[in-house]
């Protein structure tokens, strides 16, 4: 059986020029494929009738070794090259055969069915092989189709994603910026609040720095009839006057010196530098300055105010214009709360705000940090709203009159700024108490 | 004549003491201080009989003047009542009329004219 390798070598070209149909390399090959496998169909027929089957045999097998041997050898069909291998099998098989039957026709003869047999399952081989390799080829296109696709949604997603992100650093740098420009609104608001309260507090130093320079002018011309009269005695009494004079002059003008540069810091960009601070000083001096303002917007309001200072605070390192604006939050708040009690309060209800620092120490008694603590027997706070007080923008004043961000803001100062704390104790109807608990770092 | 100054401001006294060196020298009149309304009530307790005029500042810590003077007015009115000029620095109507009502002589706004109250010491000394 002869027929096997040449109808294999008459197929294996045409199948390619099949498969190569749609390429570039398609005009090249086309007529030299259809050559090979008319060689192979003109060889089967012209061959049949001069040589002998074992001849023919290997003459076939010959020919379809050496069309495989030089598909293979060309570049443009190494994709082939599985195709190409499972033919292999067949020529040897062919061979093989045709040398048995020329040199042992005996055998041959005797065994024919099973050389005929083996050879048309080699044929088979080539076919299945070709049908699974089709299969294959179909799959990993369809697989390389499929990943195009995924990579297409991929990049598209990830430019959506890219955007989103950029728009959102964006948003976020907006917000950063809203937010610093609230923060200095709400600086300026609370520098209104104090306006009045400083005014008052220049106020009296001033009037002390005039009346003792007025009077120290009177002290001399008296100082000068003295000296006609010769009364030295009287002359070192009034000196002595004049001189304590000045240095109350000197007194007041630094006293007003020191409430202008604290108004001054109160209402500048924080430069967040801690520095040593005594406590005491901010909370008296920002009791009083709150205790004024409120004072200047209603002359009918009155309060006792308390201070219990420890006055052995260590000195502690903070950055005391933001700890400032804490005390002067906490201070108008307890202010405002008594205020509002007072409008629907008996008659004998007595406002009282009171402020107390103190030290507290750790377990084994080394220095903690200090205590200050902030309480009025004012309004109270509700329990509904007692989760949201600290939250940016809430606030319970009228529209227009708070900000809502001085709680908000002083939660930032003392417990991200400076690691301490704030606790809240309030009764409604009864009072608050603020106690911020800062580190001796 | 004896006055009682109440304020919560420490320098007032040197202030007073030099304005009116030459009455105090010449026994015309005699300061006393207090430096918060319950200091006051305290001196008066003692010596309320002697103390012809109080002047006394309204805005003080603790119990403010209008508070004070609502005190005078209950507990240390006896005849001859004294008087009581109320200061502050916030020379407002709610002001005085509160220390009016209350019952209140005359009323100064800060910073104090030491020449006009002198003028207004000299008519009750009178």
């Amino acid at each position: 059986m002869h027929f096997f390798p040449f109808l294999a070598a008459m197929l294996l070209p045409m199948r390619i020029n099949k498969a190569i149909k749609f390429t570039d390399i398609y005009q090249f090959w086309r007529w030299r494929l259809n050559g090979a496998a008319a060689i192979a169909v003109g060889l089967f027929i012209f061959l049949d009738d001069y040589l002998e089957d074992d001849v023919i045999k290997i003459v076939s097998a010959m020919y379809l070794a050496g069309l495989i041997y030089y598909l293979r050898e060309q570049p443009d069909f190494k994709k082939f090259n599985i195709l190409l291998n499972a033919h292999i099998p067949l020529v040897g098989v062919v061979a093989i055969s045709g040398i048995t039957e020329l040199v042992a026709p005996k055998f041959y003869d005797t065994y024919h069915t099973y050389f005929t047999s083996i050879e048309l399952m080699a044929f088979g081989w080539v076919y299945a092989r070709f049908a699974t390799s089709k299969k294959q080829q179909e799959e990993i296109r369809r697989i390389n189709e499929r990943r195009t696709e995924l990579e297409a949604m991929v990049a598209e997603r990830t430019a959506e994603i890219t955007k989103q992100r950029n728009e959102l650093q964006e948003t976020v740098k907006e917000l950063q910026a809203t937010q610093a420009q609230l923060i200095q609104q709400e600086k300026l608001a609370s520098l209104g609040e104090l306006t009045a309260g400083i005014a008052h507090e220049i106020q009296n130093p001033l009037n002390f720095v005039n009346n003792f320079s007025e009077v120290s002018m009177e002290l001399i011309d008296e100082m000068e009839e003295e000296l006609a009269k010769g009364d030295t005695e009287e002359v070192m009494a009034i000196a002595t006057d004049i001189k304590n004079n000045l240095e109350k002059i000197r007194h007041h003008g630094k006293r007003a010196d020191g409430i202008v540069k604290g108004m001054l810091q109160h209402s500048r960009a924080s430069s967040n530098v801690k520095e040593p601070t005594n406590i005491n000083t901010i909370a008296d001096e920002y009791f009083r300055l709150a205790y004024h303002g409120l004072r200047a917007k209603d002359k009918s309001f009155n309060a006792e105010l308390v201070s219990n200072l420890d006055p052995n605070l260590p000195v502690i390192n903070i950055v005391s214009q933001d700890v400032g604006r804490v005390l002067l939050n906490m201070f108008t708040n307890a202010f405002y709360a008594v205020h509002d009690k007072k409008r629907s309060a008996a008659e004998d209800y007595k406002p009282k705000v009171e402020v107390s620092t103190k030290n507290i120490h750790t377990l084994s008694g080394g220095p903690y940090g200090i205590e200050i603590k902030v309480k009025d027997n004012g309004s109270g706070i509700p329990d509904a709203i007692k989760d949201k007080i600290m939250q940016p923008f809430f606030t319970t004043k009228p529209a227009g009159e708070g900000t809502g961000l001085g709680l908000s803001l002083s939660y930032d100062i003392i417990v991200k700024a400076h690691k301490g704390k704030i606790d809240i104790n309030s009764k409604e109807g009864e009072g608050t108490e603020f106690i911020i608990t800062l580190p001796v770092q | 004549m004896k006055i009682l100054v109440v304020d919560d401001e420490e320098d007032v006294q040197p202030l007073f003491l030099q304005r009116f060196r030459k009455e105090i020298k010449n026994h015309e009149i005699e300061f006393d201080f207090a430096q918060s309304g319950e200091e006051a009530l305290n001196y008066l307790k003692e010596k309320h009989s002697e103390v012809v005029l109080i002047l006394s500042d309204i805005n003080m810590p603790g119990m403010s003047g209008i508070e004070l003077l609502d005190h005078i007015r209950h507990d240390y009115n006896m005849p001859p009542p004294p008087v009581v000029m109320m200061i502050t620095a916030y020379g407002d109507e709610e002001n005085h009329r509160q220390a009016m009502d209350k019952g209140a002589n005359d009323f100064l706004t800060k910073p104090l004219d030491f020449n006009l109250l002198k003028e207004k010491l000299k008519t009750y000394s009178e």
